[in-house]
């Protein structure tokens, strides 16, 4: 504690001695910001460029060049049908109004500030009108999908091949960690939630949500190639998450699960003029639609969050000069540091609630009726 | 807005990844894993009772092995103290055995000694007697004159010396 006090006093202190010398050459030779320049650092392209989807990687700016893992644009014209396969960087430093051509199709990417489609590829008909062609484009969330899926193969093969050669032998330190981690989930959410009998059955889908989940969480806060990429806190990926825990659900109910939904113990007219049935099939879409709103909600809330904590310089800096903006950085970075912390706690606990309510309610799906 | 659609071509690469990922690892990971750790949590278990079965066992051969030891040093002093006895028995025996023999022996002895005295006595006796017989014969050379008288009064006199010669 008094490690960490005498740290952050010397930290304020060094940062105020530096702010001076800024203040004072702002001062003498820069005319205050103007209203112009105060806008010119846009918060919301800032915040959404960074938490939402994008056609390339970005990694650095080096002398006002923008250093960036080209990824492929893949997408079929509505306008003809044709496909089109190229790299992002012809659509990504195209200015504004320019287009890029590829076999007889017109393309860019819309700012993310453009009321229509912000920051998705467009495509120029024929006729001069906009529309987005079908796009599965590789992109910096898909490219965090994959990232975080060869980690996890990476990551639980070997010790699968261990167990495989030898299951009796002295567990190395790496298949300590695997082991740990994996009954940490089997032990603490699976098995208290599923009858015994089927845990083998449904316990490799809720291992790999949830190390899906918990991974991809982890590698969204590292902030630097190849990481960062929000993948979920975009409701296209929680969207499939949601869908597997629907089918888990729903494909395997049993017959007791069914009959709770379209026959359940309830007067006869409730059921007849079907109120009851319409109901609980209401709440069984309306479980992954909440598991799905969730999870993105959280994860996209808590990259927000520090994402205007830090903007919030840049922002102050533009409004009351470079000083304050010195200032602010200060306490943004003490915010920063704290929702940072924050968000490796929610990685974990959103990859818990996903996982604890997908396996609760595949396992309500399993039960058997009660014996009277 | 648009942050809340899901984009087709996010919500396709992420069904392809998620799909393989979870068939490769429902196929070749989860199982091992935790068949792996099932086996071994099984074996510990048998290990452990197998080596408290051993140990119990050990405990026994090792009472036994005590009792044994007992035993055989209780057997040890009987032996050594049966022998003792014996050797006491023996020694008393000898001793008895060496007093009879001496004793025996003494008064072999002390037969011997007896006889060679009445020889030796016997032999005086004569000594004494062709000595007196002698001085007798001297003297009655020398007296010639009576000598029937002197014969008769010196049986006389060896007769009322009889018992004294004798002894």
């Amino acid at each position: 504690m008094k490690y960490v006090l005498k740290h952050s006093i010397l930290f304020l202190f060094l940062t105020l001695l530096t702010l001076t010398p800024w203040q004072g050459y702002a001062q003498d030779s820069i005319p205050a910001p103007t209203e112009q320049e105060a806008e010119a650092f846009d918060a919301k392209s800032f915040i959404f460029g960074h938490t939402g989807d994008s056609y390339c990687f970005h990694i650095t700016e080096i002398k006002g060049e923008p250093v960036c893992v080209w990824l492929p644009v893949i997408a079929k014209c509505k306008d003809g049908g044709s496909w089109h396969c190229f790299s992002s960087k012809h659509v990504c430093e195209l200015k504004e109004g320019e287009t890029y051509e590829h076999k007889g199709a017109y393309f860019y990417v819309s700012p993310i500030s453009a009321d229509q489609y912000p920051g998705k590829l467009v495509e120029v008909k024929g006729d001069g009108s906009l529309s987005r062609p079908f796009d599965i484009s590789f992109t910096k969330n898909a490219f965090g999908i994959f990232l975080v899926c060869a980690f996890m193969l990476a990551f639980f093969l070997p010790a699968a091949k261990k167990y495989k050669k030898d299951p009796m032998a002295k567990p190395t330190k790496y298949q300590g960690l695997v082991e740990w981690l994996t009954y940490t989930v089997l032990d603490g959410i699976i098995r208290p939630n599923i009858p015994e009998k089927k845990v083998k059955k449904f316990a490799p889908y809720l291992l790999t949500v949830f190390f899906f989940i918990f991974f991809a969480n982890l590698f969204g806060l590292i902030p630097f190639f190849p990481f960062s990429a929000n993948v979920t806190g975009n409701l296209s990926i929680t969207i499939v998450l949601a869908l597997m825990t629907f089918f888990f659900v729903n494909a395997f109910g049993n017959k007791h699960y069914w009959k709770e939904i379209f026959w359940p113990d309830v007067p006869v007219f409730l059921k007849a003029f079907p109120l009851m049935p319409i109901i609980e099939l209401i709440s069984a879409i309306i479980k992954p639609f909440a598991l799905m709103v969730r999870l993105f909600a959280n994860i996209l809330a808590g990259h927000i969050v520090i994402m205007v904590l830090m903007g919030l310089i840049f922002i102050i800096g533009g409004m009351y000069g470079v000083g304050m903006g010195g200032v602010t950085s200060v306490i943004s970075i003490f915010m920063t540091i704290f929702m940072f912390a924050l968000e490796l706690l929610v990685a974990y606990i959103q990859a818990y609630v996903f996982t604890i309510l997908s396996s609760l309610f595949i396992g309500l799906a399993q039960q058997e009726p009660e014996h009277e | 807005m648009d942050l809340f659609l899901p984009e087709s071509g996010l919500v396709i690469w992420m069904l392809i990844a998620f799909l393989i990922v979870f068939f490769i690892l429902a196929k070749a990971a989860w199982p091992m894993i935790i068949g792996g750790v099932e086996k071994r949590n099984a074996h510990i278990a048998d290990s452990l009772l197998a080596a408290e079965e051993a140990n119990n066992a050990l405990a026994g051969i090792e009472q036994k092995k005590q009792e044994t030891l007992a035993a055989t040093q209780a057997e040890q002093l009987r032996i050594m103290k049966e022998s003792q006895d014996l050797k006491n028995q023996v020694v008393e025996e000898a001793k008895l055995q060496a007093r009879q023999e001496a004793e025996k022996i003494v008064a072999e002895a002390r037969l011997k000694i007896e006889k060679e005295q009445a020889e030796a006595m016997a032999q005086i006796k004569n000594e004494v007697i062709a000595l007196s017989v002698d001085i007798a014969e001297k003297l009655l050379q020398r007296e010639l004159s009576d000598k029937q008288a002197q014969n008769d009064y010196i049986e006389q006199l060896l007769k009322d010396n009889q018992p004294r010669i004798e002894a």
